[in-house]
C-alpha cells in the first residue's frame, strides 16, 4: 500500500520544518523517500496543514474508575449519544465518550495515539480490554505507584535495587508504559481516611514520605532507563496556595541523573498545581511562579491541564481530593480504594464561566501555556475529563493562536477576577502552527521517548498524519480563530499506518492501533530476590493469587513490547 | 491425575482464585478450597445426561438438530422481530458480553442482565448518590467493622467472611477476628446473623427507615423509641460502633434491593456510610451475586455509556429502568423475541413476566436444562467458562481476573461468544441478503 | 394465614442451579420454610403441602420449619419457579420486581401434590 501526500505545508518540529510545502510518501505504514511504483492513492494537501498524528500523553479515557464515572452518569451519557454507521459502533457520553467514540473522536481531531493516564495495576486487566475497544488509536497505559507498599517498604529499607526491580516487575505484570504516581504517600493515607497535605507528610504505618516516594522512584525510573520520566500528580492537587507544594516537588527531581537527557520530572496538569491565596476568597493564579521554575531549569517537562468551562466528570487516582470535591460541591461521589497500590476517586464537576475561581483556572492554563517559554516543555491537555473533555481541544489552540479570542473571553465571557488574580489578560504572545505541532505532538513524543517512531514525519517514523483543511498563507489565526477551531475540530484527512481513516471529517476505517508498554530486564538474582517479597505479601495481604495476577499478552490485540536491558540494576 | 491451582470458581461474585482442581479422565475427582456451591458446580461436570446437541421445538417437543441449523434459526427471529431482548450474560466471560453487545446493536434490540433483577435498584441509586467503596483487600488489611445488611453470605457467598472480612488476617489486622466486630441487619435471624457480634432484627419494608434512623441520629435528631422494629438503644449502639470503627464497611444484599424502597433503600445506605466519612473511614459494597454479573456492567457501560436494560432499537444507545428493562418489557408485551444467555428467566422472573416469554419466540444458549431452556423454542447447549472456556470475569469489586480452561468442552460443543459469533455473522448475512 | 413473602438464594437451592433437571431442585425450591409457632397455628407440621398465594397467583409447596427463626408472620421461599409463581411484577419503574416481602397468604393443603418444574411450567404457560 503506497500513499503520497502531495504540497502540504508541513509543521514537524523534530526534523526543524516551520510551514515548508513537501510530500510526505508512505509505504507498508511507513513514512518513506521514495515510492516504489504508483501511489495506491494521492492526497492533494495544497493548501492544507500537515502534521504528524496526533499524541495524548495524559487523558483518562479508558480504565476502571473511568467506566465506574461513565456508570455512575448517566445523564452524561444522555447528553450525548452516537448512531451506529455503517462500520462504525454506536456510544454515548458528552464528558465521558464510551470507548468506540473515544476512538473516533481523537482520529477525527487528527490524533493517533492516546494514552491513559493513571491505571491501578490491580485494575489493569480492565484497562486493556478497554483499549481493545478503543478503536484507530495507538495506545498506552500509566500504572500508578504512589501507594505501593512494595515501593514503600524498599524505601524504608534502603533498597534501591529491590526498588528498581519491583518497578519493572510492575510495569512487567501490568503491561504499562510509565511511572505514574498520585497524590504520593496521600493515597495511602486515604486507606484511614487522612491525607499528606505537605511532601514531608509521614504515611502511616509505612514511616516514608512523599518526598521519599517521589525521589525514589524518579531514581529507579532511571536506573532503569524508561522511556518516559516519572509521570507525577503532586499532593494539594487543587488546594489554593498549592504552587508551594508544587515547587517543593519540582525540585526534588532536579540532580537525579538521567542517562537519554530528557527531563527527570513529568508535571501533569499544572493548572491544578499553580494556586496561589490561602482560601477560596483569596484564591488567584501563581502560574508565573510555576512558569518561572519550569523556565529556569532544564529537568522539567509539563502539561497544562487546561479547563475548558464544562459540566464533566472529575476522576482521578486522588481519593482524598475527589472527596475534598464533593464536600464543596455535594454532588455524587464515588470511591475506589485499591489494596496496596492507590485510591481512586470520582465526583461531577460543573465548570460555570461566572464562577471567579473556575474562570481563574481558566485562565492559569492559558498562561501556562504563554509563560513557559520553550512549548516542548509546557504540553496541551486537558486532564479530560478533569479540565474538559479532550474534544475542546480545538478551541484551546485557538485560544492559545489569538489573543483577540482570549481578549474576547475576558471580557465578556468569564469572571472579572481573571483580570485581577491572573495575569492572562496582559500576555500577548500568540502560538504559530509550529508551536501548535509542538504541544499537541512532537513534545510529547519526546516527552515520552518514543520520537523514534512517533511525533514527526522523517523517514522511518510511523505513518501517522493529520492533515487539516487550513492554508496558512491565507489565514491569520489571530484573527480568524473560529475558522482555526473548526479546522482543528476535524481533519480533512487522518493518516494511520498509512490508512486513511479519516476523511472529510469522517471515520471511513477502524484498524485496531497498538499498545505500548515496557520491559525493562533487570538483573536475575535480584528479580528473584524481590519476587520472594512479592510472593509473601500476595499470600498474605492482596485479595487475589500471585498467579492470577499478572495481565496475560493475550489482553494486548496488538501488543508492543519496548524490551529495555537493564541487567546493571543491582 | 491433574492438579490444577489457582483455578477461579465461576460461581459467585466472591469469585475465589485459589480452588485447586483435581481432574481425571475427563472427570473431577476433587476439588478444594471451594464452598458447596463452587464445589456443586465444579462437580457437575461429571453429570452423566449433559446435553450436547442444539435442539428446536417441533410437533412433538424438541427435535435435535445441527448447530449451523440452530443459529440461523436465532439469527431469523433476531431479523425478523421489532424489539428482540438479549437477556442474560452474568455467567459467562467478558468476551461472549462483547460479542453479545455487538448483537443487540446489529438486530437493534434491547440488551439487558440479571442486573435488572438483582443489583439493578443498587446501580440506580450509585447513579442518585455515588458509591464510596474499596477493593476487598483493603478490607482484609484494615477493616474492623463489617456490617452485612440485608445479605447472608453464609448462604450466598459462603467464603465471603473468611477470605475478606470476618476471619483473615490483615496488614493491619494481625489478630484476624480478634480484630473485627460483625454487625448484622436482617429481617430474619440468618445463619449470618448468628455468628454476628450484634445483630439488628428489622421489620419487613423497614430498611429505609431504618437506614434513614441512623442518618438522624448521626445528623443530631432525637429518635422515637423504636424504628422498624428496632429499639432506640441498639441503633444508637450501633451508630457508636460505627463513628468509632477505625475502618468500616457496609455489605448489602439483595435484602434491600428486592424490598419495598428498592433503590431508594440503597440511596439511604450510601448516604449514611458517605456521613460517616466526617468521622472514619467508611465504605459501601454491593454484594453482587452471579460471578460476572459485574463484568457485564462493565463491558456494556464502557461500550454504550450504560450499565444494564440499554435499548438499541434507535440506533443509539437508550437507557431507562423501568422502560428498558426485562421485566418491564415482557409483562407490557414490549419484546417479540428474546435470546437468553446463560441465565434462567423461566425460572426465575415473575409469572407474568414468564407467560410473555412463553408466547414469544425464544431462544437460549444455556449448558444445562432448565426451566428457560424447558420454555424455550431453540436451546444450543454451549461451553462452560471458567471451567471450559477462560476468559475474564469482575468480582463484586470490579477487580477484574482471568477464568481458567482446565478441561476440554465435549466436542460440538462451543462458548457462547463462539456461538454468538456465527449468530452474528448469520444476521449480517440475511440482512445483507435482504 | 396472612403473612409476607420473602423469596432469596439458600445454598441448598444454589447447589442444585447446575442440576435443575434433578429431584434435588424441586426438594430444595419447592418448599415454603415458616416460623415454628405459625406452623402451630395452622396444624402443620414439616414436610406437609402448603398452599401460598398473592395477588399474583398461587402454589403448592412443602412446609419447612425455619432454622431463621423468630420471624412470625414472615415465610420465605428460595428463588425459582415455585416462589415466581406469588412474586409480583410490579417494578415500581426500576426494572426490579417485588421478590421480597410481597403480601401473601399460607395455608395448609395437605391434600395438594407439589409438582416438579416440568409440570408446574406445563400447567402455567401451556408451553
Amino acid at each position: 500500500m503506497e500513499l503520497e501526500i502531495k504540497n502540504g505545508t508541513v509543521y514537524d518540529p523534530l526534523n526543524k520544518v516551520d510551514g515548508e510545502r513537501m510530500d510526505i510518501l508512505i509505504r507498508d505504514g511507513r513514512i518513506v523517500e521514495k515510492l516504489k511504483g504508483k501511489a495506491d492513492e494521492t492526497i492533494d494537501a495544497r493548501g492544507r496543514i500537515v502534521m504528524p498524528g496526533g499524541i495524548e500523553i495524559h487523558s483518562h479515557f479508558a480504565g476502571g474508575k473511568e467506566t465506574a464515572g461513565r456508570l455512575f452518569r448517566p445523564e452524561d451519557g444522555a447528553r450525548t449519544t452516537y448512531r451506529r454507521l455503517d462500520g462504525m459502533r454506536a456510544g454515548s457520553g458528552y464528558s465521558m465518550p464510551s470507548s468506540f467514540t473515544v476512538g473516533y473522536l481523537y482520529a477525527q481531531m487528527g490524533y493517533t495515539m492516546a494514552n491513559t493516564p493513571a491505571m491501578p495495576p490491580l485494575f489493569a486487566r480492565h484497562t486493556h480490554e478497554e483499549l481493545c475497544d478503543v478503536p484507530i488509536l495507538d495506545k498506552a497505559a500509566y500504572p500508578t505507584y504512589d501507594g505501593n507498599w512494595f515501593v514503600m517498604r524498599y524505601l524504608k529499607e534502603g533498597d534501591p535495587g529491590k526498588l528498581a526491580a519491583c518497578t519493572a516487575w510492575f510495569l512487567k505484570a501490568t503491561k504499562g508504559l510509565v511511572v505514574k504516581l498520585v497524590n504520593p504517600g496521600g493515597t495511602e493515607n486515604w486507606g484511614w481516611g487522612r491525607n499528606a497535605v505537605s511532601i514531608d507528610e509521614p504515611v502511616i504505618g509505612f514511616d516514608v514520605t512523599p518526598a521519599e516516594i517521589v525521589k525514589g522512584l524518579a531514581e529507579a525510573n532511571e536506573r532503569l532507563g524508561l522511556p518516559h520520566s516519572i509521570h507525577l500528580h503532586p499532593n494539594n492537587l487543587g488546594k489554593p496556595g498549592n504552587f508551594e507544594t508544587t515547587l517543593q516537588t519540582l525540585e526534588l527531581t532536579r540532580n537525579v541523573p538521567v542517562k537519554n537527557g530528557r527531563q527527570s520530572m513529568y508535571l501533569t496538569h499544572a493548572q491544578f498545581h499553580s494556586f496561589g491565596g490561602d482560601s477560596w476568597k483569596s484564591f488567584e493564579s501563581r502560574a508565573d511562579e510555576v512558569a518561572k521554575y519550569i523556565n529556569g531549569c532544564d529537568h522539567v517537562v509539563c502539561d497544562t491541564g487546561n479547563v475548558t468551562l464544562d459540566e464533566t466528570t472529575t476522576m482521578t487516582s486522588d481519593g482524598p481530593m475527589e472527596y475534598f470535591l464533593h464536600n464543596l460541591t455535594h454532588l455524587k461521589w464515588m470511591n475506589k480504594d485499591v489494596e496496596l497500590e492507590t485510591a481512586p476517586g470520582i465526583t461531577p464537576f460543573i465548570y460555570s464561566r461566572k464562577n471567579p475561581v473556575h474562570s481563574v483556572q481558566w485562565a492559569i492554563g492559558l498562561e501556562l501555556a504563554l509563560l513557559i517559554e520553550d512549548p516542548f516543555k509546557v504540553l496541551l491537555a486537558t486532564d479530560h475529563p478533569n479540565g474538559g473533555p479532550f474534544t475542546r481541544y480545538p478551541r484551546i489552540i485557538a485560544w492559545l493562536m489569538s489573543e483577540p479570542y482570549r481578549r474576547y473571553y475576558i471580557e465578556e465571557r468569564v469572571h472579572e477576577a481573571v483580570q485581577k488574580q491572573s495575569s492572562l489578560a496582559t500576555l500577548d504572545r500568540e502560538y504559530t502552527f509550529h508551536d501548535v505541532a509542538v504541544v499537541t505532538r512532537a513534545g510529547q513524543a519526546r516527552a515520552l521517548g518514543l520520537s523514534e517512531h512517533k511525533g514527526h514525519l522523517g523517514v522511518g517514523a510511523h505513518a501517522d498524519v493529520a492533515i487539516y483543511d487550513l492554508n496558512p498563507s491565507e489565514i491569520d489565526p489571530s484573527r480568524d480563530y473560529k475558522a482555526v477551531e473548526k479546522a482543528f475540530s476535524a481533519t480533512a484527512y487522518t493518516v494511520k499506518d498509512g490508512e486513511v481513516v479519516v476523511r472529510d471529517g469522517k471515520v471511513v476505517a477502524s484498524p485496531q492501533g497498538r499498545t505500548y508498554w515496557a520491559n525493562p530486564i533487570v538483573d536475575h538474582e535480584l528479580e528473584r530476590e524481590m519476587e520472594k517479597d512479592i510472593e509473601q505479601y500476595f499470600k498474605k495481604y492482596y485479595s487475589v493469587n500471585l498467579a492470577n495476577y499478572p495481565v496475560q499478552k493475550s489482553y494486548l490485540e496488538r501488543g508492543r513490547e519496548l524490551k529495555i536491558d537493564a541487567r546493571d540494576v543491582k | 491425575m491433574e492438579t490444577h491451582t489457582d483455578v477461579i470458581c465461576p460461581f459467585c461474585g466472591t469469585l475465589c482464585d485459589d480452588i485447586e482442581v483435581q481432574v481425571e479422565g475427563g472427570r473431577i475427582m476433587d476439588v478444594l478450597n471451594a464452598c458447596k456451591l463452587g464445589t456443586a458446580k465444579f462437580m457437575s461436570m461429571n453429570k452423566k445426561h449433559r446435553p450436547l446437541k442444539p435442539r428446536v421445538r417441533g410437533e412433538n417437543g424438541f427435535e435435535e438438530t445441527t448447530v449451523e441449523d440452530a443459529v440461523e434459526r436465532v439469527a431469523r427471529m433476531l431479523v425478523e422481530a421489532k424489539k428482540p431482548l438479549l437477556y442474560g450474560w452474568s455467567t459467562t466471560e467478558c468476551e461472549a458480553h462483547s460479542v453479545g453487545i455487538e448483537l443487540a446493536e446489529e438486530v437493534g434490540g434491547v440488551i439487558d442482565s440479571h442486573s435488572s433483577v438483582c443489583h439493578g435498584p443498587s446501580v440506580i441509586a450509585i447513579q442518585d448518590v455515588g458509591y464510596p467503596s474499596v477493593t476487598l483487600g483493603e478490607v482484609k488489611n484494615r477493616a474492623d467493622l463489617d456490617i452485612y445488611w440485608g445479605s447472608n453470605p453464609m448462604h450466598a457467598h459462603p467464603r465471603h467472611m473468611s477470605r475478606y472480612s470476618r476471619y483473615p488476617r490483615g496488614y493491619f489486622r494481625e489478630r484476624g477476628q480478634a480484630d473485627r466486630t460483625v454487625v448484622v441487619i436482617d429481617v430474619r435471624k440468618t445463619d449470618t446473623a448468628s455468628i454476628a457480634d450484634k445483630f439488628l432484627q428489622v421489620e419487613p419494608g423497614g430498611d429505609y427507615e431504618l437506614a434513614n434512623a441512623f442518618r438522624a441520629a448521626l445528623n443530631g435528631v432525637e429518635l422515637p423509641d423504636e424504628v422498624a422494629g428496632v429499639p432506640k438503644k441498639d441503633i444508637l449502639q450501633t451508630l457508636d460502633i460505627m463513628k468509632e470503627a477505625q475502618f468500616g464497611i457496609l455489605f448489602f444484599g439483595v435484602g434491600l434491593t428486592m424490598s419495598p424502597g428498592k433503590h431508594r433503600n440503597i440511596d439511604c445506605a450510601i448516604k449514611l456510610v458517605a456521613d460517616l466519612n466526617r468521622y472514619t473511614k467508611f465504605s459501601i459494597m454491593a454484594m453482587r451475586g452471579h460471578y460476572n454479573v459485574t463484568g457485564f456492567s462493565e463491558v456494556l457501560t464502557w461500550q454504550s455509556g450504560f450499565p444494564f436494560g440499554v435499548d438499541y432499537t434507535r440506533g443509539r444507545p437508550w437507557y431507562n429502568p423501568g422502560e428498558t428493562t426485562s421485566i418491564d418489557l415482557l409483562t407490557r408485551g414490549e419484546v417479540d423475541a428474546c435470546l437468553v444467555i446463560g441465565a434462567d428467566p423461566g425460572g426465575n422472573f415473575p409469572r407474568r413476566a414468564v407467560e410473555h416469554f412463553a408466547r414469544i419466540p425464544t431462544a437460549t444458549l444455556e449448558p444445562h436444562e432448565t426451566p428457560t431452556t424447558y420454555l424455550s423454542d431453540v436451546v444450543i447447549p454451549t461451553a462452560i467458562a471458567g471451567i471450559e472456556v477462560e476468559g475474564t470475569a469482575y468480582r463484586m469489586d470490579a477487580v477484574p481476573l482471568q477464568v481458567r480452561r482446565f478441561m476440554d468442552p465435549p466436542e460440538g460443543v462451543y462458548p457462547d461468544r463462539e456461538i454468538l459469533k456465527m449468530i452474528l455473522d448469520k444476521v449480517r448475512e440475511i440482512k445483507n441478503g435482504a | 394465614m396472612k403473612a409476607t413473602l420473602i423469596t432469596g438464594r439458600t445454598i441448598k437451592q444454589g447447589m442444585v442451579i447446575e442440576s435443575k433437571d434433578s429431584a434435588m431442585y424441586t426438594e430444595a425450591n419447592a418448599i415454603c420454610e415458616l416460623d415454628p409457632d405459625d406452623m402451630k397455628k395452622l396444624g402443620i407440621s414439616e414436610g406437609d403441602t402448603v398452599r401460598v398465594s398473592s395477588a399474583s397467583g398461587e402454589v403448592h409447596v412443602r412446609a419447612v420449619k425455619s432454622l431463621q427463626a423468630p420471624h412470625r408472620g414472615i415465610i420465605f421461599m428460595p428463588m425459582g419457579p415455585w416462589a415466581n409463581m406469588v412474586t409480583s411484577p410490579e417494578t415500581d419503574s426500576v426494572g426490579m420486581p417485588s421478590f421480597k416481602g410481597v403480601p401473601a397468604e399460607v395455608e395448609p393443603a395437605k391434600d395438594k401434590r407439589v409438582l416438579t418444574y416440568p409440570e408446574l411450567l406445563k400447567e402455567t404457560y401451556g408451553k
